[in-house]
């Protein structure tokens, strides 16, 4: 109750809300009130209220990758319950159906686990009369490595032993190789049980792509959503995944961030050649965006990540998704509230609000470039 | 429409008349429409998956059929059913081999053994087990009955490991298996097999049992001289239909089996895969090809399912005197 009538007195001070839209406003505040309760970000969704320039209102339209669905809704909440009149509707259905709804202009905007492919954007430009869909950097995700070994509270592992182990390459926990990145650890006599993902999976591909990089050729495989690897078992879901480690006893897997701080699960530090191993941490996370390379030109802002890292305090197995849009020639009808939303979503507040929901927040290194390509978008 | 209600009450004779008239047009076109519904339906799934399977089988690289791997979205696309087809045929094999007896014995249990006061609700507990949502059995599989499997598997690879397929080479593994599936399974099928084994056995004609006890049977040589033999064909199509079940469960078998794509006689090891569970676990994430490549794995299934309950109808209808001893 609390937290509505904030929210609701806030949004009023922003001014030009008329007494009728205040019971619409209400309306949206219990909604709010139910996100931020199962998000348990209580402080995220109420504060960003201040810091959004609403538009006029309207409907926006985007699908796209599961993997920010979650973030999506939790911006989708804080910009509705400030902003009235305002519809905003995200479809969870996968980055690629994204993309295909975004190039038949079904959508306004499409969120992808990967940049689009030279082929997409000669598609797009039948939708963005005198421009074509650039990719935008919205939001940061890690992928932790998850172990459960009994007395092991810290290890260390580094790109080609996790690649041997969930090869099989690696069978036991006492292999050389692990212990000699963890000396003094008391490492177990005991089988590794690997688990990987059954189903097909964005985490899975860009695990596989850090794999691919810094395996040291130990990945024989090319990156891909679908499990490749030797050997190991397998489970449903990151929630399957999750639940399996806490299970079963000497596993290892990998999940989101968020899979593994709601789960309580250890997370093995990353050897990539800094001074010392690199914590999965979402700040150290936000080191590695900082330091990754714009591969796109113009408003297109497509990263190449770099995950052979060895800057200190930057953490490899990281993973970025974008909103796409067009750079010129954008649906007239929804541009004003496109611009609005997207440029709350990459705003201070935005990427605060996310990273209590397990994202990793944009550093301000890249959120300012993007910051500075939307209000050019046309 | 020859037949005329007899003509009793004289004044309202032709009005009854003329409304039975209607009242048949309507339910007969109804009951007509309805059939047609159902063909229009089976041809609109078959030919939907034909369509789909299509487009995919003829950009297959490797062979639909013996090849293992599922990767039909890769850079070469390749995909086959082999694993997915010995998974599902192996999970609900077991899944019959252990319900159908079982079954049988509840089925027995209700209708000869048990007082009225308890058959009753049995029967209705037994009928229970069927409204289970599937999700709940395959969160109930891995959170429960895989930790509880350890012991079982452990003694069957100890005393057993010699036949191979209980031989576990994957040691400290939960048993995440087709074994564990199979049980699964038959616990789901238990309730459909029982429900309809029971109606049958209630209907075994009553003379059949007296006159077997008559002769001086005793009750187990009277069930297995009377009610087998009469049983027989329901006990068989109630199995077909707990198998077509047991074939096309999905997310049960998503939940608690540990897939791959290898194909292993060892049972007890984690992996393999079924078509319903390939089908759910890759669809969300799949381009288009990828879609209807999982379309022609359907194909395969809604065949095996349609060549399972022909195979039921012509043993039914073989042994068609048993049912006509009901008439």
């Amino acid at each position: 109750m609390k937290l509505q009538r904030n929210g609701r007195s806030k949004a009023l001070a922003i001014g030009a809300v008329a007494l009728v839209s205040s019971l619409s406003l209400a309306a949206c505040g219990t909604d709010d009130n139910t996100k931020t309760a199962a998000g348990g970000s209580s402080s995220g969704s109420a504060a960003p209220a201040a810091a959004i320039a609403c538009a006029k209102g309207g409907q926006l339209l985007g699908a796209g990758s599961t993997a920010q669905g979650n973030a999506v809704d939790v911006w989708k909440a804080a910009y509705g319950s400030a902003c009235s009149g305002t519809t905003i509707t995200y479809g969870a259905v996968g980055s690629g159906a994204g993309i295909q709804q975004f190039n038949q202009g079904k959508v306004a905007f499409a969120g992808s686990d990967s940049a689009l492919k030279p082929a997409e954007v000669d598609a797009s430009k039948a939708v963005c009369t005198g421009g074509q869909g650039v990719n935008l950097p919205m939001v940061g995700g890690l992928i932790s490595v998850v172990f459960n070994v009994d007395g092991v509270d810290k290890l260390v592992l580094d790109g080609p032993t996790i690649a041997k182990i969930f090869d099989s390459q690696i069978t036991k926990w006492n292999d050389p190789a692990i212990a000699a990145l963890n000396p003094g650890a008391k490492l177990p006599d005991a089988e590794i049980q690997a688990i990987h993902r059954s189903d097909d999976s964005g985490t899975t591909e860009n695990l596989t792509k850090y794999l691919a990089k810094a395996g040291g050729g130990a990945w024989a495989y090319p990156a891909a959503k679908t499990w490749a690897g030797k050997g190991g078992q397998s489970a449903n879901g990151s929630a399957g995944v999750s639940a399996q480690v806490k299970q079963v006893k000497n596993s290892i897997s990998y999940v989101e961030l968020s899979f593994a701080q709601t789960n309580k699960l250890n997370s093995a530090a990353i050897s990539t050649g800094a001074s010392k191993p690199v914590e999965a941490t979402a700040a150290n996370g936000a080191t590695t965006f900082a330091k990754a390379k714009i591969a796109g030109t113009g408003s297109d802002l497509a990263l190449t990540l770099d995950y052979a890292t060895k800057d200190e305090g930057a953490y490899p197995i990281v993973l970025v998704t974008y909103e796409i849009a067009c750079d010129k020639g954008n649906k007239a009808d929804s541009l004003d509230l496109l611009k609005s939303f997207l440029t709350y979503t990459i705003s201070d507040t935005g990427q605060q609000a996310i990273g209590q929901a397990g994202y990793v927040p944009l550093p301000k290194e890249l959120s300012t470039k993007v910051q500075a390509v939307i209000p050019t978008l046309a | 429409m020859t037949s005329s209600p007899p003509a009793t009450s004289q004044g309202r004779a032709g009005r009854s008349r003329r409304d039975s008239r209607f009242g048949d047009k309507v339910f007969f076109n109804f009951s007509r429409g309805a059939g047609i519904l159902l063909l229009v339906i089976m041809a609109a799934i078959a030919g939907f998956l034909a369509y789909r399977s299509a487009l995919a089988l003829g950009k297959n690289e490797g062979n639909f059929l013996t090849t293992f791997e599922w990767t039909p979205d890769g850079v070469k696309p390749v995909f086959g059913i082999a694993v997915l087809a010995f998974g599902t045929l192996v999970s609900a094999l077991i899944a019959m081999l252990i319900a159908v007896p079982v079954a049988v014995g509840i089925a027995l249990f209700i209708s000869h053994y048990a007082p009225r006061r308890i058959a009753q609700p049995f029967a209705y507990l037994v009928d229970l087990l069927a409204a289970v949502p599937s999700i709940v059995y395959g969160l109930w599989g891995v959170l429960f009955l895989v930790p509880h499997m350890d012991g079982l598997t452990s003694w069957l690879n100890e005393y057993l490991g010699w036949t191979y397929i209980f031989d576990q080479t994957k040691n400290g593994a939960p048993a995440r298996n087709l074994f564990t599936v199979g049980i699964l399974l038959a616990i789901m099928v238990l309730p459909i097999i029982t429900a309809v084994t029971r109606e049958v056995f209630r209907q075994v004609p009553r003379m059949h049992e007296e006159a077997a006890l008559a002769l001086g049977a005793t009750r187990w040589e009277m069930i297995r001289t009377a009610v087998l033999p009469f049983g027989r064909p329901g006990i068989i199509s109630a199995s077909m239909l707990g198998l077509g079940r047991a074939l096309g469960e999905t997310i049960a078998v998503a939940i608690v089996l540990s897939s791959n794509s290898q194909l292993s006689l060892h049972l007890l090891d984690p992996g393999g895969g079924t078509f319903a569970q390939n089908i759910a676990l890759k669809f969300n994430e799949s381009q288009p090809f990828g879609r209807d490549a999982l379309m022609a794995s359907g194909l395969v299934l809604f065949v095996i399912t349609l060549l399972v309950n022909g195979a039921a109808r012509m043993i039914i209808a073989r042994r068609k005197e048993y049912s006509g001893a009901n008439a």
